[in-house]
């Protein structure tokens, strides 16, 4: 073993000689216009103008009139804007029953998804916040049964929950619905939640056991003030699942209850009289605003919600 | 001695905590379990406009089988959920692997690639709808640049219908898939790169060897949850070709549907839901094993 | 200073299983009332499972615990008369300092004044005054862990936990803090029970130490005690740094011989007879070196292998009998490794452990 004392000095020897090197010094220069980076950018910037185009095509297609489109090209910016479509499609476009447009479905979906967000959220936490605190015995085997539950096909339970509603009176009601899309909700909010409570550090729960506070005084006091942003991943989740959501709504409700999405289908696909593409497009904007403002506005949260589902539990 | 407390005893321990899983456990057992069980055995009967307790044994199965609507059905599932996977696995990961390259603007390529995803199926059915419309769309504008004999018009097209769902599919679900190999590749250990670049091993043969090998839980994953969608398909059929032309674009979900809800045969109905389910245990079930009967030996 | 006659907390026979897992067996302790109690072992031996269940965090499979005469087996953690202090500090951040300090007293219903009354003086014990509108997110790490210890004095109670308090400290801090708790216990004259996996603590702050390995304890003794007769071997390596040096060697005819080694064991207090295979042990620091060598009762002659200039002190390993043996010399010592040197070692000074059982002989 030499001393150590040797090193240091042949170490701190090389800095005087700093300024006289010779050949490569400082930072390597890089081209900021590199093959590697034509390539990378010029790749998602293509795949991005796809991605894009539907919606481009969308709106133009929207503020168009009739005459225009069949004359013209779908891509091409509208010569004279117009907003008739729009207003048509909100308060005069025709399902084959009725012909107040889709301002009806746009409400209906309101007071479908206000309640069923909440009502799932709050089912779902206190599950979650259960699952991870409080675990009694065969909690697990119910959350396994939960999870795989994600997994079967609607289809397999659609008619068992149309007896289900009947018995409770619920069925073609709105609150059969929220019942049906806040029991949907549970296995992805409720891994979510108790995922998210798991990760918060144990002791605290347990400082609070110590200062006597019980199940729920633990829950509104310690754990609900911590958890606001999983609460808004949640809420996003939600929102954008039941506002587009199409099968529970044609099953579960009357015509007088569709939601936006029944609604804008009806519109669209109605085989009656002549065919308003700029009026279906207008409509299918409206349709897909309310999740595509969340989604513009939460960007990272919405994310996050939906990597929730491959975390795994 | 007075003043010690009680054991709370069997069903009273922990009492809040069960009182508050009571929905779960509803949900689990009467519509997840219960429903499943009863969907499968109402497919055993003869029901019609209602569920009626007359056992058949397999004769609606056969009638399901026999029937061309559900054969058709059938093979398209297999072939949009094949090239589904496929498609959206291979450009998922390429994205991901070019986001991945601290490039920047990371966050408006994502956010444009996975807007999609935020879209209703039906919104998503329309659009393309509009978009392969033979007279208008795409097609047109092509042949009015001169291609006069470019033909692209799947819509309308028996053969080749599916194919023109899978672009919307695709268009819609592929950001989703980025998302999640994106985050798998976030979660690789940055050393491994350091190391492979000490070493002097190319870039993709880095991915080749190294990295995908490493996710493949992520994969594993995003194939369970991209799978179990696949089986569902439905929405976006109904919007885009209602099942046409003709029956050329059935899936079994929409089968199901008008069955039970339009047709009046309730155990058609139940027998195809049953063999979506089963369809669905052939992706889950092994993925399961693999998953949790590997935890149980730690 | 301890009354040795009032018990503070009993664990009675406490068993405590995970499914098929043992964690604690058939566990004992009385801790008196004013002791500090240090619970020491290494991560897995089950010292912090045995302070949750004192705390009814976690629910025993069998057995009995009082505190202060009466028995909480069952009773609500908030209900047993302690306060508890976390290694992450556990302080719900959304509360400010005085919220983390009053939360226990609101939910016990203690009217608002008194709350204020006491949060106010155990803000003036620890020195916090300045802290109390603050919020967790705003406190250094040793502001925070006073603040945990806060939240334990204000509820007024006889027993306070310790789970690992320092842990998540950097060395320095944790060095200050040891020296305030001890000073705090001074004055609070508490029970406390402590739970940690580091030595220097446990000997510089208990009245005793038990120390546990696999869900039992293994030796329940004051430091002095545990450091200089330790119960059998687990003890014996644990404690001390380096650890104690043990060679394998026969007692026969109050001797022992290994290899080289020959040393008189008349002056050995024995626990009970013995004969036959046996380990000796000697501490590195009870190592005679220099002048001082020849007046031990074995005279060795060792060589240098390594030497680990620590600057107080320093190590010196070398081997006796093929096994590694530590010497700990002073810090201006001119040993160099390769040199040749004479130890002394004293029967004294020396432990002796059967090598079935391990227990002290």
């Amino acid at each position: 073993m030499s001393d150590p004392g040797i090193l240091a000095v042949t170490k701190a020897g090389t800095d005087p000689v700093r300024a006289q090197l010779d050949g490569p010094s400082g930072t390597r220069p890089r081209r900021l216009i590199s093959r590697r980076n034509i390539f990378l950018y010029g790749t998602l910037i293509l795949v991005s103008l796809y991605y894009l185009l539907p919606l481009y095509v969308m709106i133009v297609t929207s503020l168009k009139g009739m005459p225009e489109i069949r004359m013209g090209n779908i891509f091409a910016p509208p010569v004279e804007i117009t907003f008739e479509p729009w207003v048509k499609a909100w308060s005069e476009a025709c399902t084959g029953l009725n012909c107040d447009g889709l301002s009806r479905g746009f409400w209906n979906s309101v007071r479908i998804t206000v309640p069923s967000v909440i009502l799932s959220i709050a089912i779902a936490s206190v599950n979650g916040y259960a699952l991870a605190n409080w675990r009694f015995k065969g909690a697990d085997i119910f959350f396994t049964i939960l999870i795989f539950g994600a997994f079967i096909p609607y289809q397999v339970m659609l008619y068992p929950i149309v007896i289900l509603l009947r018995e409770m009176g619920l069925y073609g009601t709105l609150w059969g619905l929220v019942l049906v899309h806040s029991v949907f909700g549970m296995p992805i909010l409720t891994l979510l939640f108790r995922n998210y409570f798991t990760s918060l550090p144990e002791e605290l729960f347990k400082a609070a056991r110590v200062d006597g506070a019980g199940f729920w005084g633990i829950y509104f006091q310690i754990m609900l003030p911590m958890s606001l942003p999983i609460f808004v991943v949640a809420m996003i989740l939600q929102v954008t699942g039941i506002w587009n959501d199409f099968l529970f709504g044609v099953v579960y409700t009357k015509p007088e209850y569709y939601p936006m999405t029944v609604q804008l289908n009806n519109i669209v696909n109605s085989v009656q009289g002549v065919k308003e593409y700029n009026v279906n497009m207008a409509a299918t904007i409206l349709t897909g605003l309310v999740p595509l403002v969340i989604y513009f506005v939460s960007g990272r949260l919405f994310v996050r919600g939906i990597a929730a589902g491959a975390v795994k539990g | 001695m007075a003043s010690e407390a009680k054991r709370p005893i069997g069903l009273f321990r922990n009492l809040a905590a069960k009182i508050a899983a009571i929905p779960m456990i509803l949900t689990a057992l009467v519509v997840f379990l219960g429903g499943t069980l009863w969907t499968v055995t109402y497919s055993f009967t003869n029901s019609k406009l209602l569920p009626r307790a007359d056992f058949v044994g397999f004769d609606q199965y056969e009638r399901l089988w026999a029937t061309e609507r559900w054969q058709v059905s059938i093979e398209n599932l297999m072939i949009y959920g094949l090239c589904s996977l496929v498609f959206s696995f291979i450009i998922g990961f390429v994205l991901a692997a070019l986001m991945d390259q601290k490039i920047r603007f990371e966050n408006t390529f994502r956010t444009i690639i996975l807007y999609p995803f935020a879209l209703s199926f039906i919104v998503t059915g329309l659009v393309w709808q509009w978009l392969l419309n033979p007279d208008l769309g795409i097609q047109n504008v092509i042949r009015s640049l001169g291609f006069t004999n470019f033909d692209f018009n799947p819509l309308y097209n028996p053969d080749i219908v599916i194919y023109g769902v899978l672009i919307a599919g695709l268009w819609q679900g592929t950001g989703l898939v980025m998302v999640l190999m994106l985050a798998g590749l976030r979660g690789i250990d940055g050393d491994i790169w350091k190391a492979a670049r000490v070493d002097g091993i190319p870039m993709w043969k880095t991915y080749l060897f190294i990295v995908i090998p490493m996710m493949r839980p992520v994969f594993i994953t995003t194939l369970v949850i991209i799978a179990s969608g696949i089986v569902r398909l439905y929405d976006l059929i109904v919007a885009q070709t209602s099942g046409g032309p003709g029956i050329s674009s059935e899936v079994p979900a929409k089968y199901v549907y008008d069955y039970m809800f339009q047709g009046q045969n309730l155990g058609q109905g139940f027998a195809a839901s049953t063999m979506m389910l089963l369809a669905v245990a052939i992706v889950i079930i092994p993925w399961a094993m693999l998953e949790f009967g590997g935890k149980k030996r730690v | 200073m301890t009354d040795a006659n009032r018990k503070s907390v009993e664990i009675k026979n406490l068993d405590l299983n995970f499914g098929a897992v043992k964690v604690l067996r058939n566990l004992n302790l009385d801790v008196y009332e004013g002791e500090f109690l240090v619970l020491l072992g290494s991560s897995g031996c089950g010292k912090s499972t045995l302070l949750n269940c004192i705390a009814g965090l976690l629910e025993i499979t069998e057995g009995q615990i009082w505190i202060k005469g009466t028995n909480v087996t069952w009773a609500e953690p908030s209900a047993r008369g302690i306060g508890m202090v976390f290694q992450s500090y556990a302080l719900y951040p959304q509360m400010t300092v005085e919220g983390n300090m009053s939360f226990g007293l609101k939910n016990a219903r203690v009217p608002k004044p008194q709350i204020k009354e006491r949060v106010a003086r155990a803000a003036e014990v620890l020195q916090i005054e300045p802290l109390l509108k603050r919020k967790p997110s705003a406190l250094s790490g040793g502001q925070r862990q006073r603040v945990a210890i806060g939240r334990a004095l204000v509820r007024d109670v006889d027993v306070f936990l310790f789970d690992e308090p320092l842990s998540n400290l950097d060395a320095k801090l944790r060095a200050d803090l040891r020296v305030e708790l001890k000073q705090l216990h001074h004055r609070l004259k508490n029970t406390m029970i402590y739970v940690t996996h580091d030595q220097v603590e446990a000997m510089t702050l208990a009245s005793r130490i038990a120390i546990m390995k696999d869900g039992m304890i293994q030796q329940l003794a004051s430091p002095e005690e545990i450091y200089s007769r330790p119960a059998n071997l687990y003890v014996a390596d644990f404690i001390g740094s380096p650890a104690m040096n043990l060679v394998k060697g026969t007692v026969s005819g109050n001797r022992f011989t290994s290899g080289a080694l020959s040393i008189p064991l008349d002056g050995y207090d024995f626990t009970r007879p013995a004969k036959g295979e046996a380990w000796f042990g000697i501490r590195p620091e009870h190592i005679l070196v220099g002048d001082d060598a020849r007046t031990g009762d074995a005279v060795l002659d060792l060589e240098a292998e390594v030497v680990e200039p620590l600057g107080s002190d320093t190590l010196i390993l070398t081997s006796l009998n093929g096994g590694r043996f530590w010497l700990r010399t002073d810090g201006q010592t001119r040993i160099r490794s390769g040199d040749h040197i004479t130890v002394g070692l004293r029967t004294a000074d020396a432990s002796l452990f059967d090598t079935g059982d391990e227990a002290r002989l």
